[in-house]
């Protein structure tokens, strides 16, 4: 086993899923699955090899930088249009701190 | 009108010698794409009043005498994961059911700027993540050519709408070949480019180390011709290349005569047998046309899939990570805590292949296991990424397979993730290189069903695979 169902538990709570109990046996049984596939880059020795985060072309370190100018953005009103739940230029979400 | 048979070439002609004006002709094109989409359910919704707006922008262009711009009047699909402002964007995820966007993907504003006109949103796996479409929320898209098979994904509504004959042209997303596989699956030229060549603002992120916007159209020129729209420098994206624009149509009678052509050897092995004698002809034509064909290897082929599946889930798990019941999406109800709330929305909202993406990318970025996975493949991709280098040193383009086989039957590996992913084994290679790839029709099976040869190139060589694209075009007649 790769990775147990203690730990398959564990990760659905880092990643913030609730999973029901079918899901958990099915993730389980997928995920031993494909990370016993990846430990294939095991039989590369790569302990010379930069890591690559993506592809980098020249250009100057500031390049992607723009002026620090003002400019429009997304409305306040817009910006929350898509929320379950606002108001008063607010998302609202349950409450947090217990008076 | 016939809609299915047009060409952004013959809209302009059209147009401009006043046989049809772009509102008539977007009126029709709207009324067949609905029509028709029952068939193929490649559109998840329509933008008529969108649509017609820009239609009419271009004629009123026209009547002043003004240049309509290079996509005038041409009816075009976006793919759901590109932001559209006022019209619903819904990455094909329960969670964004009625999602929309307060603003515009940067290729968007480019394609209705060069007169362009978006008729609707197509179909895709949900958050661009699978490799059949049958991962979308909204049922998958059946395959126009092969109604009981799959169109590829995951922009498989995009594809199925140019081939459907329901757009002449479409933006896609292309992350491990989401862009090629249903191009090469449904018969039509999807293209991938080099990575950052065309903007990536407004894209929904899925994994933005490699996530690409690329155009599907019915020929070569078509194609070209949406790159050449929508590519370039742009400031709202730090990512994209500050590479000259280029004119791609204007390169493609150039011929071809000399050009060096790899195959590599470890693409050629575990290939269907009808698949393999398609390209092998095609290669054929190319030789024909006086292209230089020699063997090369790409040594680092076999570890393309678990390096890919490792770095794509990482980073689909962080980017997942805000549609959390707040700012985007629905939110399940009955949540007394924000814990729960968070939880119980993704949990009841993501799909399965989604589930076990973010599982899968949040294990292997966890603390112990960061370096055992993450960093690993981030290694090797620096050596699939050299191999490509180096083949090019002796090449100037690669022709390869799409897909170790044809469309497949509705249903037929939906069960099996692994058998899924491996299925993306020829097109994952260039894009963790992020260089320009696209598939080109290159025949069909004995059963009907379209084949795609791969064209690959160096960074922003673009030029030459749309020249080489349009050589071997013009030398069969796979092309609609």
């Amino acid at each position: 086993m790769k990775i147990t169902e203690a730990e398959v538990r564990y990760v659905a709570a880092l990643s913030h899923l609730t999973l029901t109990e079918s899901e958990f046996k099915k993730l389980a049984h997928d995920l031993n699955e494909i990370l016993t596939y990846v430990d294939k880059l095991n039989e590369l020795d790569t302990s010379q090899v930069e890591p690559m985060a993506q592809v980098l072309f020249e250009a100057e370190e500031t390049a992607t930088l723009r002026e620090d100018a003002e400019r429009t953005g997304v409305s306040n009103a817009e910006a929350t249009a898509n929320a379950p739940l606002a108001g008063a230029g607010y998302f609202k979400v349950p409450k947090v701190i217990e008076r | 009108m016939k809609i299915a048979s047009l060409t952004i070439g013959r809209i302009r002609e059209g147009l401009l010698a006043g046989e049809f004006s772009a509102a008539e002709l977007t009126a029709e094109a709207l009324r067949f794409a609905e029509q028709e989409n029952p068939k193929t359910n490649a559109y998840l919704h329509f933008c008529p009043d969108r649509a017609m707006a820009a239609a009419r922008a271009v004629d009123e262009k026209i009547a002043r005498g003004e240049d309509p711009g290079p996509l005038a009047g041409v009816p075009v699909a976006v793919k759901d994961v590109i932001l559209t402002r006022g019209v619903r964007t819904t990455c094909a995820s329960k969670l964004l059911a009625h999602y929309v966007p307060p603003y515009d993907a940067t290729a968007v504003v480019r394609l209705e700027r060069a007169g362009g006109v978006i008729l609707g949103k197509t179909n895709c796996d949900e958050f661009a993540m699978g490799s059949s479409n049958e991962n979308s929320a909204f049922g998958p898209v059946r395959n126009p050519v092969a109604p009981d098979r799959v169109p590829g994904g995951s922009s498989g509504g995009s594809a199925a709408a140019v081939a459907q004959g329901t757009a002449v042209a479409a933006l896609g997303s292309d992350t491990g070949g989401s862009i090629r596989q249903p191009a090469s699956f449904c018969g039509v030229v999807g293209v991938t480019p080099t990575y950052g060549r065309v903007s990536r603002y407004g894209l929904t992120a899925f994994a933005s180390s490699l996530d690409h916007i690329g155009p599907f159209a019915r020929n070569v020129k078509d194609a070209a011709t949406m790159l050449s729209v929508i590519q370039g420098r742009d400031e709202m994206d730090s990512t994209s290349a500050f590479a000259p624009a280029q004119d791609y149509a204007g390169v493609l009678d150039a011929g071809v005569d000399g050009m060096r052509i790899g195959l590599p050897k470890e693409y050629f092995a575990g290939l269907a047998s009808e698949t393999g004698d398609l390209i092998q002809r095609g290669v054929d034509v190319l030789k024909g046309l006086g292209c230089q064909i020699q063997e090369i290897s790409l040594p680092h082929t076999e570890y393309a899939i678990p390096c890919y599946y490792i770095i794509c889930t990482a980073e689909a798990s962080s980017n997942l990570a805000r549609y959390d019941g707040v700012r985007y999406t629905s939110r399940s109800p009955n949540s007394p805590t924000l814990i729960d709330m968070y939880r119980n929305t993704r949990g009841e909202g993501f799909g399965a292949e989604c589930k076990r993406r973010i599982m899968l990318g949040t294990y292997v970025l966890s603390a112990g296991y960061y370096d055992a996975y993450y960093l690993k493949a981030q290694k090797v991709r620096t050596l699939i990424y050299r191999d490509f280098l180096r083949a090019f040193e002796a090449v100037d383009a690669i022709i390869a397979p799409v897909s170790p086989f044809p469309a497949f039957r509705l249903g037929e590996k939906v069960d099996d993730p692994l058998a899924m992913y491996l299925s993306d084994v020829y097109t994952i290679t260039g894009s963790l290189a992020g260089i320009p790839c696209m598939s080109v029709p290159c025949g069909r099976t004995a059963e009907g069903l379209p084949v795609g040869m791969q064209i690959l190139t160096r960074h922003f060589a673009e030029a030459d695979m749309f020249r080489l694209a349009a050589a071997y075009e013009k030398a069969s007649s796979f092309f609609a």
